[in-house]
């Protein structure tokens, strides 16, 4: 008796599998996965926007105080702690620090925060804003206050050139 | 074919008594419908679940009918539904109907729960059947919100993705979740396939759980304004003719008032932003689900921590699930709860107050309100409901529905 209902719980197991599997990204989902970007005519304090997998890009050439601003910051005032050195390292091991590239969705519920446009608001600091509900991130972009509970991802990225960047 | 309760009906129609004898749906009609023992004390609060009912009728019909004309594509979804409004015979009236359905299918639902919880309907031997409304309530949610989506204008996308990101927050299976959500890296076609296949599959469920629920409702009879159960036949009424025609009155004025919306303001209880195509790179300034998630919206953002505030929104609803076992006092209806009475008012404008707070933008005083209001609410469920039933001391009961009734007809 316990055999068969063992057995039984396996059968069920692996037809259900197939079920849930299917709910998983397919394969031409999967199949859009990098970008290149040339960030050559991205000026100073400015900062662009492109798709990857269906969710934006943020690219912002930092300026230098914004950078001393992020370096500054003591680890202790961070909810999530991440140095911003860290945070500007290709996955050559090349530290850019003006090159700030992450994936423009607030870690907490998803929205895109505001702060890459010229007349955004950036939140109390000076990185991005996201209205929905109201989480400010820093010029490193990361979690200085509100609801989200993470800093703003990074993406795998690699210069090729100096001006030509592969996200993904 | 009348007949007094409790002997089998006889048919004359010498078709239906042949059907009847081998499925005895006619009997049964007869039994529940016609000659089935109703409290004969009802007020209009009592109409609320006939109304919900056809509220749900009409939102399959309409929604069926919708549905031939829909383009479940990112591409196309927007499109279709224009195309439904504009070009398609009739489409922008199935539309309107199945839009503001949606909306007074809440309003009836909310009158219900209300009802159902001042006059203390889920208490013994009601558990149950309250347990199954909560079910129902939930899928209307679920059902409701994908319905929202379909649409594909700005607030469906980012609708869609605030509240598929809530599952994000449950730690270790959270982000595997979204993804099965989603089927891709983020709110995207496929995710509004499953969606569209889903929003088509609830309803029914829906109706399945309703059926349960009035089945539950049939063993023992509806609670009454009283609370007192129905001691003799002196104390009921055969549910038809009496409350078929109460209830179909109730039905008539409510959907004079919906046609209204439906005819005159269709778009009055959306969002404008919804008339603009899906952005994935922008987010509107300001995202609000449709009104009748606004409390629970504001309870989710009273909280500034994320996994804090979703389970502060679930919990939310989870409280209901054990209200029958909170609530300590033995007398059901609040009539005779002289202090009950007056925290369940407070209860409604606390719930309202939540409205106005999920409505605005999370800024100013509307963060500290959102706040002492969530914590209103969850002391009314937590605190409130199981002391207050130990230390309040009720009104003398009357000694039955017809004492009660006919001493009020007699002042």
């Amino acid at each position: 008796m316990v055999a068969t209902g063992a057995l039984a719980g396996v059968g069920a197991a692996a037809v259900a599998w197939p079920f849930i599997n299917n709910l998983n990204p397919a394969a031409d989902t999967l199949a859009l996965s990098t970008v290149e970007v040339n960030v050559q005519p991205i000026q100073v304090g400015q900062a662009v926007t492109v798709k990857w997998r269906g969710k934006p890009v943020f690219i912002r050439h930092r300026t230098p105080e914004e950078i001393k601003e992020a370096e500054a910051v003591p680890m202790s005032a961070l909810p999530d702690p991440e140095s911003d050195n860290k945070r500007v390292t290709d996955s050559a091991k090349k530290v850019r620090p003006e090159w700030l590239i992450m994936i423009g969705v607030c870690t907490h519920l998803g929205c895109v925060p505001l702060g890459n446009k010229p007349g955004d608001p950036k939140g109390e600091y000076g990185g991005w804003f996201c209205p929905c509900h109201g989480s400010s991130y820093d010029t490193s972009g990361r979690i200085r206050k509100g609801p989200a509970p993470k800093n703003l991802e990074v993406p795998e990225y690699l210069f090729s050139t100096d001006s030509l960047v592969r996200i993904g | 074919m009348a007949s007094s309760h409790g002997t089998p009906p006889v048919f004359n129609n010498k078709v239906i008594a042949w059907i009847d004898h081998r499925l005895p749906i006619f009997s049964y009609i007869e039994k529940e419908y016609h000659t089935f023992p109703t409290p004969r004390n009802f007020n209009y609060f009592w109409n609320f679940g006939a109304i919900a009912t056809v509220m749900l009728v009409l939102m399959i019909a309409t929604g069926v009918v919708l549905a031939t004309n829909y383009t479940p594509h990112v591409l196309m979804a927007f499109d279709s539904v224009e195309r439904i409004d504009r070009d398609v015979p009739q489409g922008w009236l199935i539309r309107d109907l199945h839009m503001n359905g949606a909306s007074f299918f809440f309003i009836a639902v909310y009158v219900h729960i209300f009802r159902g919880m001042y006059y203390g309907s889920y208490k013994a031997p009601r558990e149950l059947l309250w347990i199954l409304g909560v079910v129902i309530f939930l899928l209307m949610m679920a059902t409701a919100f994908m319905g929202y989506v379909l649409p594909w204008g700005q607030m469906s996308f980012w609708g869609a993705t605030v509240i598929t990101n809530l599952f994000s927050a449950i730690p270790v299976v959270g982000e595997s979740i979204v993804t099965w959500l989603w089927g891709g890296f983020a709110v995207d076609n496929p995710t509004l396939n499953r969606f569209f296949a889903l929003h088509y599959l609830l309803p029914f469920i829906i109706v399945a759980v309703v059926a349960l629920h009035v089945v539950a409702l049939h063993v023992h009879g509806s609670n009454n304004p009283t609370g007192i159960d129905p001691k003799g036949p002196q104390d009921t009424v055969p549910f038809h003719p009496y409350y078929t025609m109460k209830d179909g009155f109730g039905v008539v004025v409510f959907l004079i008032v919906f046609a209204g919306f439906a005819f005159f303001a269709p778009d009055y209880m959306g969002h404008p932003d919804n008339y603009i195509p899906a952005d994935p790179l922008v987010t509107p300034a300001h995202i609000v689900p449709e009104w009748y998630f606004l409390p629970f919206y504001a309870i989710l953002r009273a909280i500034p921590d994320k996994l804090g505030g979703v389970l502060a929104m679930f919990g939310a609803i989870a409280v209901l699930f054990i209200l029958p076992w909170l609530d300590t006092s033995r007398v059901r209806s609040s009539t005779f709860r002289p202090i009950y009475k007056w925290f369940m008012l407070v209860l409604v404008v606390d719930v309202v107050v939540l409205g106005f707070c999920g409505a605005n933008p999370p800024e100013g005083f509307w963060v500290p309100l959102s706040q002492v209001a969530t914590l209103y609410y969850f002391f009314h469920f937590l605190i409130l409901l199981p002391v207050l039933g130990k230390i309040e001391r009720p009104l003398p009961l009357p000694p039955s529905i017809a004492d009660s009734v006919l001493k009020k007809k007699a002042v």
